[in-house]
């Protein structure tokens, strides 16, 4: 029986240790805001905070998080006002909006590491974050926003 | 040679030519809204009051305005209005209600948005793809909020004893103007049931200038907040009591079956709870299942692992041998040669021959994948003689029809819930995903969740086409085009669905080709052979994509060869503002629209390309190593230009400073999402032009996912887009937005880079071709 800590909440896991912590959290802890895009690291949908640092969900396990603090967007702000999710709202960022969790997450983990990103720094931290929409402008002006206050 | 003159046909079932027989009376059967006061009453009749006509009436199903189906009023005055078309990012499930809500008058504060289940009878027309929504749906939208709003406004008259033509709704209320007196919508609703549904030709709309939310841009998606918290529902977020977690191992080669399997290593799986092999069709499929074997799992994480322990043995069947290095060669080999003629004015074999210097360009555009951000997936339920579905789909009406049909129960049996879809891009038109959703279901008798991994959707998708395009244009000695062949050779969606198409279909051959709008002597437009040994379907923008390329290129290259500006080449050859008339052209494909409301005008295509030349700064001075190109595109029945700034360094790396993009789609409804759709639409071309393409060997896939199947990075992305939205006249009518922004990126881009450096590309995707 392994015990994960989530968004401050215990859950326990007596099945698989390898099963990746995205298949844990969207399908056995019913957590669904974080996505499935590609299983291998390649898009950022499925990004989550590990302490403070952003992991993709898809190729962490269970096991790796045991004693970890993990933090999907269902946990990111009791009232979905932190400044990047508002920083979203207020420029019209999403298109289709599946990737847009994960973008979030991406950026909030960012901020956390670097208050004051530039913009090159911003595109360098977001480029692990693929939207096929295409809404790249508006994330880079998003998260830049965020950062110098909403 | 056989070329197939029915573009409803090839969309492959029968409900795209079966005629709408059900009259007016048995549609009006059973009507009834969740929740609230519906508002009741006789049928309307049906004439447009528009001063344009849509193709709308002649989608399956139609239109139905009837404000009766589409909104509800609470007593505490909550307005729900239904959204009955699928949103995948473009905006459609705020802008249509948004429509509703501006012409009766609704607080858009207190407005909810319902999204409609698949029923094309109750709802008409639900099959979200070819930029249609706002086209089809803007005047039938208006309507029926005019309609509510007349009803609500006869009701506020008989309780005060008034004439109606006294009283007047105004922001949620019905207010008669002589006593100051007002009353909510709420308090009206109950009356207003009561009332009878008034005539379309009697209608009042509102006057634009009155408009409060349309063409402002002001309004957000619905479904914002939702998307930013992670509470958005989308097909793989839909959760049921005791739901199984499926994935399918599919042949790896189109039109492939299994042999024989062994599933014993997968049962060993943690989680894994059986191995099952799930019926394919066979080639071609339709939109039906590929077939395969399916794992089914307590989670999707299980049942991946399982599927990877699975031991298949496939027999490969007929295009076993794809091989795309070959197939291009005889693509090549065909678009050299004459081919079906499906467009001659002049005599262009002896223009050419009498051509003071004659260019030719041959391009070559590979297969994609759309892989939306959400790969497919689908929920089923099947009990009995019932089903019910879960899925991120672009025709609901048409998932309902299809499911039905397969699991052989009446489509009244079927309900279709409609997700958010994470991305569709044409990829979700195709239902063959909730298929095998409601097969797994019916055979486990439980609800399944079937999810499509990555390099599912990769190598078993719907791809769109190859193709080579050949274009000779032959000048005279004053520089002057007088003669221009275009050749198009790729393999036809038709191929999809019936077997030995070699031609393509005539809204393929209408997206670039024989729709061609320069004024020119001499054209002919020829469509040479091309089987299909994959499955090809719509992708965003479609066949537009090499047209545009090809035929863009094409004005650069010209420009070059008479040293003239790209940019003066193009409205040389665009020539005098006119409706274009193309006679010669049979089943001329216009995106289903009545040419007349919706003919090729010239003065549109000029005006965007004057538009953005101005605002974009054509001709102005760039650093070194840099370069502008300009292309222009009619596509959805909008116009487009588009300017990009390229910087190519000494080692070739490529980035994209600015582009600037006019576009006019004619009447329109939300800028902002415009906006959106045309700075996404650059994100798309910029992607597609540098790294795309799906290639095949030995019939299988090269590509898996996104490290050998690459999309845009935000770190590659343009600087920064500027849009430009043409302002239409009082009567233009709407034209696509979600597609057209695509097709003249990428030519755009590569004559840009022949600016900056010299080399002309003439094969996609760029890949390392500027690194030499």
């Amino acid at each position: 029986m392994i015990k994960v800590k989530i968004n401050s909440q215990e859950h326990s896991w007596d099945g698989d240790p390898d099963l990746p912590l995205l298949w844990f959290l969207r399908d056995e802890a019913g957590l669904t805001g974080t996505k499935y895009g590609c299983g291998q690291a390649l898009c950022g949908a499925c990004t989550v905070i590990v302490d403070k640092q952003a992991v993709r969900a898809c190729i962490t396990s269970v096991s790796d998080v045991v004693g970890r603090e993990v933090t999907t967007i269902e946990g990111l702000h009791p009232t979905g006002d932190h400044p990047v999710q508002k920083a979203w709202r207020q420029l019209n960022v999403p298109q289709c909006g599946f990737c847009q969790v994960g973008q979030i997450m991406q950026a909030a983990a960012l901020l956390i590491e670097n208050p004051k990103p530039n913009h090159d720094q911003i595109r360098e931290a977001m480029a692990g974050n693929i939207c096929r929409c295409g809404c790249y402008q508006r994330i880079e002006n998003a998260v830049h926003l965020a950062s110098t206050g909403v | 040679m056989n070329i197939h003159t029915n573009p409803k046909k090839l969309r492959g079932f029968e409900r795209y030519v079966k005629v709408d027989n059900v009259s007016r009376r048995s549609i009006l059967k059973g009507l009834g809204l969740a929740g609230g006061f519906v508002l009741a009453a006789p049928v309307m009749s049906r004439p447009a009051l528009a001063a344009y006509q849509t193709g709308a009436d002649k989608m399956p199903h139609g239109t139905v305005v009837d404000p009766r189906v589409f909104v509800a009023i609470a007593p505490d005055g909550i307005v729900t209005i239904v959204a009955h078309r699928a949103e995948m990012g473009t905006g459609v499930r705020t802008s249509l209600p948004m429509i509703v809500a501006e012409e009766m008058e609704a607080d858009w504060s207190r407005v909810r948005v319902q999204q409609a289940h698949g029923d094309e009878v109750k709802f008409g027309n639900q099959d979200t793809d070819g930029s249609r929504s706002t086209r089809h749906y803007l005047m039938p939208m208006r309507q029926i909020g005019a309609s509510a709003r007349t009803m609500l406004e006869a009701a506020a008259a008989k309780r005060w004893g008034v004439p109606a033509t006294e009283v007047k709704a105004v922001n949620h209320e019905v207010v008669h103007g002589a006593s100051g007196r007002r009353i909510g919508f709420g308090d009206l609703a109950a009356d207003a049931a009561k009332e009878s549904v008034p005539s379309v030709e009697g209608l009042r709309l509102k006057d634009p200038k009155d408009f409060r939310y349309l063409g402002k841009g002001q309004i957000s998606m619905v479904d914002l907040r939702d998307i930013t918290v992670g509470t958005a529902r989308y097909g793989a977020d839909v959760r049921l009591p005791g739901l199984k977690y499926a994935v399918i191992a599919r042949p790896p080669v189109t039109g492939g079956k299994v042999v024989s399997f062994d599933g014993a290593e997968a049962m060993k799986v943690s989680g894994v709870e059986k191995v099952m092999e799930v019926k394919g069709w066979p080639w071609p499929s339709k939109f039906q299942p590929l077939g395969g074997v399916a794992v089914i799992a307590r989670n999707t994480g299980a049942a991946i692992k399982g599927r990877d322990a699975l031991k298949i043995v496939w027999d490969d069947g007929a295009n076993g041998k794809y091989d795309s290095v070959a197939y291009r060669a005889e693509l090549e080999e065909a678009a050299r040669k004459p081919g079906l003629v499906v467009r001659k004015e002049g005599d262009v074999e002896a223009a050419l021959k009498g051509a003071d210097k004659v260019i030719v360009g041959e391009y070559y555009l590979p297969h994609l994948a759309h892989v939306a951000m959400e790969p497919p997936v689908a929920v089923a339920d099947v009990r009995g003689d019932k089903a019910e579905i879960w899925a991120p789909v672009q025709s609901a009406g048409g998932t309902r029809e299809d499911v039905a049909k397969t699991l052989g129960i009446p489509q009244e049996n079927v309900t279709v819930n409609v997700t958010l879809l994470g991305g569709g891009f044409g990829r979700k038109s195709k239902c063959d995903f909730a298929i095998e959703a409601a097969l797994l279901s019916k055979e486990l008798g439980a609800p399944v969740k079937v999810q499509w991994t990555r390099e599912d959707d990769v190598r078993n998708g719907f791809l769109h086409t190859v193709s080579v395009e050949r274009i000779e244009a032959g000048l005279d000695k004053s520089g002057k085009v007088t003669a221009w062949r275009h050749r198009s050779v790729a393999p036809s969606i038709a191929s999809t669905f019936a077997a030995n198409t070699v031609h393509q279909a005539p809204f393929e051959l209408g997206m670039g080709l024989v729709d061609m709008p320069f004024e020119i002597a001499n054209v002919q437009c020829e469509n040479p052979e091309a089987a299909a040994h994959a499955r090809i379907g719509w992708f965003r923008s479609v066949s537009n994509i090499p047209r545009a390329f090809a035929v863009q290129s094409m004005v650069a290259e010209l420009a070059h060869a008479t040293k003239r500006d790209p940019k003066d080449m193009l409205l040389e050859l665009i020539g005098s503002p006119r409706i274009v008339k193309l006679d010669s052209v049979k089943d001329l494909w216009n995106y289903g629209e009545p040419y007349d409301s919706y003919p090729i005008d010239t003065a549109r295509l000029r005006k965007v390309v004057e538009l953005v030349a101005d605002k974009g700064g054509w001709g102005r001075s760039v650093a070194k190593g840099h370069g502008l190109g300009i292309a222009a595109h009619r596509s959805f029945v909008s116009y487009i230009a588009t300017i990009v700034e390229v910087a190519v360094d000494d080692k070739g790396k490529l980035t994209v400073p600015r582009v600037d993009t006019a576009i006019d789609c004619g009447t329109y409804v939300n800028p902002e999402r415009i906006q959106s759709q045309i700075e996404g639409a650059a994100i798309m071309g910029l992607s597609l032009a540098k790294h795309g393409a799906i290639t095949f060997k030995d019939g299988k896939v090269q590509q898996g996912n996104f490290d050998d199947f690459p999309l845009l990075r935000i770190d590659e992305s343009p600087a920064v887009t500027n849009v430009y939205i043409v302002p239409p006249g009082p009567d233009t009518p709407p034209s696509g937005v979600g597609e057209p922004g695509v097709p003249p990126f990428a030519p755009a881009l590569i004559n840009a880079i022949f600016a900056a450096t010299g080399k002309r590309i003439r094969a996609l995707p760029i890949g390392k071709q500027l690194e030499a």
